[in-house]
């Protein structure tokens, strides 16, 4: 079947089987490798990215499923050329080790500023939830939140 | 330039530089390689934990379009790929042709166009199995009815893995234990386990028919001794096999052996004739890859006039259907012996048992040093069950038994030489931190009030980095890292490592070192690993053996390129190589500071036409193997607080202090992040990973629906400290870090939990803590795990 899904502003067309998952759909067609993907039960996170502005995990819906609707990855958080605040943060508070659940991490983390710009701890980590992480413990993903929830400003 | 003292140099809190790829989504793991012309494979896999095959009927899945190949063990057998060797000297089946020993195992692969139609193929493969009575459990596997599973050995007459191992002295400790005051005794299970990196495994094989050339992508942590083993298993000579490691997405261990899918893909890729890309999904990854741990431990302990004075250990290891597990030749129960722990004792015993059973392979360390966690676990859990039985505070009995400051080096009743420590030092470091008599006085309010509350004390001392070449190999190759060094006209410089990162932050790490001992900036040190046409020969990172064998290398090769440095200054300078003195940067002469040159200097004069010390060519370079003398041997207080609901027996972590002495810290951010990380991965092993089977040996645990690991709801907002003792044979002083908290935490928080539970009389319990076997304990009928 043909379906079109506009990812990260821009209309991808293409002729897919009706089981394609978005995630497979994200990485095959646009070649946008950065939204990974590590279980095949949507518990990982690895695979989360904004649909019309909500975290969705990718693996969990399919291509199909998803015409019509605005699909944002992580390689639409850095805009001409400045880095999202989140992105600043993760790397100021280390928040990262292997890198591998870290656009995951960061595109759920978008989808709480966006509804919550100032969460407490808890809210943060309550919003991560869905994302696992082996390497840092979270403490540090969930300093780099709080961390961009104090720089929001220098957003674009 | 920047004068000297303006430029950010050496060691310290420097931000990553691999950070700037994985914050865009532009890291480069396996998965986002896409070669040209490339298939996939997918694997087959038995539904049986022991089964005889009849018959395997690929027709049907041949016959799909889209499908290129299906290779079975037969196939293999004509390329002689049917059997590879494990990393402990067994064998294990590529493909199983005459039987499957557990449940998962590999049967079939299927080479297709897509991984879509692969997957398909492998539901169109129709193998004909005859059922077999599994061994599931590992205290069973040796008596004289348990079925053999290992039929395919010669000579193989039971289920015993490898030939009863022993370390220290037995009638020592029989003495000691004669002579004590207070003994007790517990059987203690560390269950298997398995690391789960977030990333699952998988290859890309690229066989070039007209060249001989075999390319790999591969996230393995030692590349240089896979490709070693794929030369000995495929028959090619090493210098016509390229592997490149890209991105890791995590590896803890699991990415050390060399799996049967990764032959399926060099076999696909030769018989497809394209290049073929293999990743398993999670299943596959928690039911067939290295798990962890799976000791059945019995324990005695002994104390007299209040100090501990002996202890005895007898393990069942449970090594699965193929000898896999992980440890330096010399060392079938890998490290285990350490498990005198940090404690003066006068004599200890310790034997382990393998088995064979109808589960999957494995056995290797889960961030550990070669079963240094079980035995941590094991000790620590004794010293808190004698503490219990001589009515002691476990913080008291820990202080008093303590190995000294003065005892260093000190040597082990079971053979080891720990380098250097001030135990007390750091575990008064820790309770200072926690709170420790407050949080008693807190313990007994509550607990007046009917509450469950526990604080739990472990004190590791772990020997990681290995090793000195006289004691260790893995198949035969010394544990030693190379690293060669690489200074341009510009004074920008290039390091080749052997060891691999996974996430640890190598590419800053090391440049950091250079950057210590050279005195250029850091980022003027480009950091190269993961592809062993570019790197020196070396064994990889696993058990904490980057920073005390690879980063010692570092250390070496750069104060080899400064010793040329400074031969080449003393000529610039006219003077003798021994009349100069080094700063950051630069030499000067002694005694006249104003008379130097820089590094820069040197380095643009080595690549000039000007003349050179005699016998110099020209560059500015070295190479080393780093060959370390000992292992290093870091150590830590922990300290877990524990709540117990008693209605629901849920645990909450509420507080963790962690305080490890890994000597000096190269970059104390990169070291924080692994010990959050591991203690993480502690604080799930302590209360929710645990890979388990039923009777029939189905894997019960074969998802992340049913293998649980921590989310940022179930981990504390970490408190850490630190000491530093450096280490005293390793040049930077500096001693390993990553595995430590893995290491630590598990019997901090077991201890903890039981702390809580003391009231109900539990004296014991198992790991995993979850709800159902925490309240089965409070009720008086705590069940081991398996």
């Amino acid at each position: 079947m043909n379906i079109s899904i506009s990812i990260n502003g821009e209309t991808v067309t293409r002729d897919v089987e009706p089981r394609t998952l978005l995630v497979h759909f994200i990485r095959d067609t646009p070649g946008l490798t950065g939204t990974h993907w590590g279980c095949d039960t949507s518990n990982c996170g690895a695979c989360t990215v904004l649909m019309d502005g909500r975290a969705l995990k990718s693996c969990t819906a399919l291509a199909a499923m998803c015409e019509g609707h605005e699909i944002a990855t992580v390689e639409s958080l850095e805009r001409d050329g400045e880095l999202d605040p989140l992105q600043q943060g993760f790397h100021e508070c280390h928040a990262l080790q292997c890198g591998f659940c870290t656009p995951g991490m960061l595109m759920a983390a978008r989808g709480l500023l966006d509804v919550n710009p100032d969460p407490t701890e808890e809210e943060i980590r309550v919003a991560i939830s869905g994302n696992l992480c082996r390497c840092t413990g979270y403490k540090n993903i969930v300093a780099a939140v709080r961390w961009a929830a104090e720089h929001q400003e220098v957003a674009p | 330039m920047s004068a000297l003292e303006d430029r950010p140099i050496g060691f310290g809190r420097l931000k990553r530089k691999e950070d700037a790829r994985f914050i865009r989504g532009q890291g480069n793991y396996l998965d986002d390689i896409r070669l040209p012309g490339m298939l996939h494979a997918a694997i087959l896999r038995s539904p049986f934990a022991h089964a005889r095959i009849n018959s395997i009927d690929t027709s049907a899945a041949l016959a799909l379009d889209g499908v290129a190949a299906v290779i079975t063990a037969k196939d293999l057998e004509t390329l002689g790929l049917a059997w590879m060797p494990t990393i402990s000297y067994d064998t294990q089946a590529v493909l199983a042709g005459d039987k499957v020993r557990f449940q998962g195992q590999e049967v079939a692969c299927v080479i297709a166009t897509d991984e879509y139609i692969a997957r398909d193929a492998l539901q169109l493969i129709d193998v004909d199995y005859d059922p077999l009575p599994p061994v599931v459990n590992a205290r069973k596997a040796l008596d004289p009815d348990a079925p053999l599973i290992r039929d395919d050995k010669e000579g193989q007459v039971d289920n015993l893995a490898s030939p009863l191992w022993e370390a220290g002295d037995e009638q020592a400790a029989d003495r000691v234990f004669a002579e004590a005051d207070t003994v007790v005794e517990r059987d203690i299970i560390y269950p298997r386990c398995h690391p789960a990196p977030l990333e699952t495994c998988g290859m890309i094989a690229d066989f070039n028919p007209q060249t001989g050339q075999l390319n790999i992508y591969n996230g393995n942590q030692a590349p240089h001794a896979h490709r070693t083993v794929y030369a000995h298993v495929a028959g090619l000579a090493e210098h016509m096999i390229r592997i490149r490691c890209g991105d890791i997405g995590g590896g803890f261990g699991n990415k050390v052996p060399v799996y049967p899918g990764y032959v399926c893909a060099i076999a696909g890729s030769i018989v497809a004739g394209a290049p073929v890309k293999w990743i398993e999904d999670r299943s596959e990854n928690l039911m067939s890859t290295g798990f962890a741990r799976d000791y059945i431990m019995h324990a005695q302990m002994c104390s007299k006039d209040g100090r501990i004075t002996g202890l005895r250990v007898d393990v069942i290891a449970d090594h699965g259907a193929f000898d896999s597990t992980a440890q330096p030749t010399k060392f079938p129960a890998g490290f285990f012996h350490i498990v005198c722990g940090s404690y003066d004792l006068q004599a200890a015993h310790v034997q382990v048992k393998a088995v064979y059973t109808n589960k999957a392979p494995g056995g290797v360390a889960y961030r550990c040093s070669f079963r240094i966690t079980e035995a941590v676990y094991l000790v620590e859990r004794m010293v808190d069950a004698l503490a219990h039985e001589l009515g002691v505070d476990p913080v008291e009995l820990r202080m008093r038994s303590f190995i000294h400051p003065e005892q260093f080096p000190y040597q082990t009743t079971t053979g080891w030489t720990y380098d250097s420590g001030d135990y007390q030092k750091t575990m008064r470091v820790a309770m200072d931190i926690a709170g420790y008599e407050d949080l008693r006085r807190e313990q007994a309010e509550k607990r007046a009030r009917g509450e469950l509350m526990g604080v739990g004390v472990a004190f590791f001392t772990e020997g990681v980095g290995a090793g000195p070449r006289r004691h260790m190999d893995i198949l035969g190759l010394a544990m030693n890292d190379g690293a060669d060094l690489r200074l341009h006209p510009s004074g920008k410089a290039v390091v080749s490592l052997s060891a691999q990162t996974q996430g640890q932050g190598h590419e800053t790490t090391f440049a950091q070192i250079v950057a210590e001992e050279l005195g250029i900036p850091p980022e003027d040190v480009e950091v190269r690993h993961g592809d062993t046409d570019k790197s020196p020969y070396g064994l990889g990172t696993y058990g904490s053996r980057s920073t005390p064998v690879s980063g010692a290398a570092v250390a070496v090769v750069s104060r080899k390129v400064r010793d040329k440095a400074r031969a080449i200054a003393a000529t610039m300078l006219e003077t003798r190589p021994e009349d100069l003195a080094w700063e950051k940067g630069r030499w000067y002469v002694k005694g006249d500071r104003t008379q130097g040159v820089t590094i820069f200097d040197i380095t643009k004069r080595a690549y000039s036409g000007e003349v050179l010390p005699e016998g110099f060519e020209g560059g500015l370079d070295a190479q080393v193997i780093y060959d370390p003398p000992n292992l290093t041997y870091p150590y830590g207080a922990y300290i877990a607080v524990v709540d117990v609901d008693p209605e629901t027996a849920h645990v909450t972590v509420r507080r963790f202090i962690a305080v490890d002495d890994c000597g000096v810290r190269i970059n104390p951010m990169i070291v924080e992040g692994q010990i959050h990380g591991g203690l993480t991965e502690g604080i799930g092993i302590a209360l929710m990973e645990l890979i388990s089977f039923d009777e029939e040996g189905n894997c019960l645990n074969g998802s992340f629906m049913d293998y649980l690991i921590p989310t940022a709801l179930e981990v504390p907002d970490f408190e850490l400290g630190e000491t530093v003792t450096p280490c005293p044979h390793h040049p930077l002083g500096a001693k390993g870090v990553g595995e430590s908290p893995n290491v630590g935490s598990p019997p901090a928080v077991v201890n903890a939990v039981i702390d809580a539970l003391a009231p109900l009389g539990v004296q014991h319990l198992d790991m995993p803590l979850t709800p159902a076997r925490v309240w089965a304990a409070m009720q008086g009928r705590p069940e081991p795990p398996q």
